[in-house]
Order: structure tokens, then sequence, then C-alpha cells
């Protein structure tokens, strides 16, 4: 079977997806941007309440993953199979690691009582209530992006395992890779902006 | 059938070199956010975080070896993103 492909046209439309995403998240940090030059002083004091340590640990989960998918596309070129999936499989891994660390993180707020609506948020500075409504919402909608990005990684697999995915077409393999990064890039400034402000 | 790729092959190596970069950049950003450096901190935060997210753009999502069109579009959303930004502190200047 001889199907024509237009790599080019595909990673186009993929690049086309990502900017309508970078746009989705940019309007959150444009609220986040109002509220922290409105509210300074209570964004700081919440900020210091997030765990650094768990924040730099999911930073250094992605940028690991992140290198192992733009390897496995160079492994997919030479056509190492195995070692694309192995690559593959590390990232999921470490996706999975980073929800993980996610779920404690969330769960011990809310165990401080910290989440929207919550009672001991009721006479919190406005600045506070605000910052922690970001934290959720935009922590949030990244960690569904981890998810989906899971999933794709994981048909890539499937894929690279039927042949589906070889050294002579892999812009599927790309363009769930691009998403991947994508989903890095985000958690990149999502981390100094929740977890470092002094 | 259109040929597959114009598609750049990069080494471990040097993906690897990248990685290093990026903990790097994430220990460097780390550290100086416990220096008080007073309204500039957040400043910092941001250049440092801008200079990772370029290397992850350059060279793990291969933007390098983008063509025109990708790049050129690309810079556009940076842009747009940055008018939209920008009018939102114009608004609350002169709120």
């Amino acid at each position: 079977m001889n199907q024509s492909m237009d790599t080019t046209g595909s990673r186009t439309g993929m690049w086309l997806f990502l900017y309508t995403e970078i746009m989705l998240f940019g309007g959150l940090f444009v609220i986040y941007a109002a509220y922290y030059r409105m509210h300074t002083m209570d964004f700081i004091a919440s900020g210091k309440e997030l765990d650094m340590v768990m924040g730099a640990a999911n930073t250094v989960i992605l940028l690991i993953s992140s290198f192992c998918v733009a390897a496995s596309i160079t492994a997919v070129q030479q056509e190492r199979k195995k070692l694309a999936c192995t690559l593959l499989s590390i990232t999921l891994a470490l996706g999975f690691l980073f929800l993980i660390n996610k779920y404690f993180e969330w769960g011990h707020k809310f165990d401080l009582g910290i989440y929207p609506d919550s009672p001991a948020m009721e006479d919190s500075p406005h600045g506070r209530i605000l910052f922690f409504s970001l934290y959720y919402t935009i922590t949030g909608l990244h960690g569904i992006h981890i998810v989906i990005g899971m999933i794709l990684l994981s048909v890539t697999m499937l894929f690279i395992f039927m042949d589906k995915i070889r050294a002579d077409h892999f812009v599927f393999l790309e363009n769930a890779g691009l998403y991947w990064h994508l989903v890095d890039l985000i958690w990149i400034f999502i981390f100094p902006l929740f977890y470092l402000i002094l | 059938m259109i040929k597959e790729s114009e598609s750049h092959m990069q080494s471990y190596g040097k993906l690897f070199s990248i990685l290093l970069i990026l903990l790097a950049l994430t220990g460097f950003t780390v550290f100086i956010s416990r220096v008080d450096l007073g309204s500039a901190n957040i400043w910092v935060a941001i250049l440092v975080a801008s200079i990772k997210a370029s290397f992850v753009l350059l060279y793990f999502m291969h933007l390098k070896y983008e063509s025109f069109l990708i790049k050129s579009s690309f810079l556009a959303t940076i842009g747009f993103l940055a008018i939209l930004i920008g009018f939102m502190f114009w608004d609350i200047a002169f709120r």
C-alpha cells in the first residue's frame, strides 16, 4: 500500500494546534499577572505555602521525560524499535510519577483546608483566595494535559510495535512528542510563578 | 509520495547535553529565587524560564530545523501573547 503522506502539512497542523494551547495557558498567565500586580504581598505569602521541593522534583521529572521523547525520535530514525519503546515507557512512567506527586501535593493542601470555597479559606485575604484558585485551575488543566499526553504516547508506542511508525514514516511520533514538550514547556513557567515567588 | 523528512536527526549526546543545560538552569532558578533581589526576583525567574523554554523549543521540539512558515507563525503567536499581556498592564495602570 502506498499512501501519499504530507508530513510537513501534518506537522504544520500540529503547530497550529499548539498555538491555540499557548493562547489558552497564556490567557491564564495574563490573569495571574493582573492579580499578582494587584495583590503582590498576598501572592508572595501564598507562594511560600507551596512545597518548592515537590515543584522542583516535578520540573526535573518533566525535563527528563522530554529528553526521552526527543531521543525516541532519533531511535526510530535509526530503526532501533526496542530503544524507542523503552524511552517512551520511561516517559510514561515519569508522567505517572508526576501525577502521583501532584496527588500528594493536592491531597496535603486539601487536608490543610486549602481548596476553593473551603471554610478555612473564607477569612483569607482576597489575594490568597485568588492565588490558590489560579493554582488549582492552572495545575489542574496542566494535569489533564499530562493525562492526554500519556494516552497519546501510549498509542504511539502501540504504533511502533505494529510498525505503523517506522524510520520512513514517524510524523505521528513527532506530533505526539510536540504535544508532550508543550506540556513540559508550560510547566517551565508554572514552576517559578507558583513555587518560587519570594 | 512526498519524501518523509527533511527531518533532521539529532544525536543522543546532543539531546542529553540540552537536558543537562535545562537541569542546570532549573538549579540556578531555584537558587536565585532564594536570594532577595526585591521586585527583580520575578523578572529573573521569568527570564530563566524563557531561556529554558527556548532550549526546549529549539532542540527538543526541532524548531531550529523547521520551515520559515512554522518559525514565523510561532513568533507571531508569541507576539500576540505579548500584546495581550501588554494591554492588560496598560489597563491596570490607567484604571
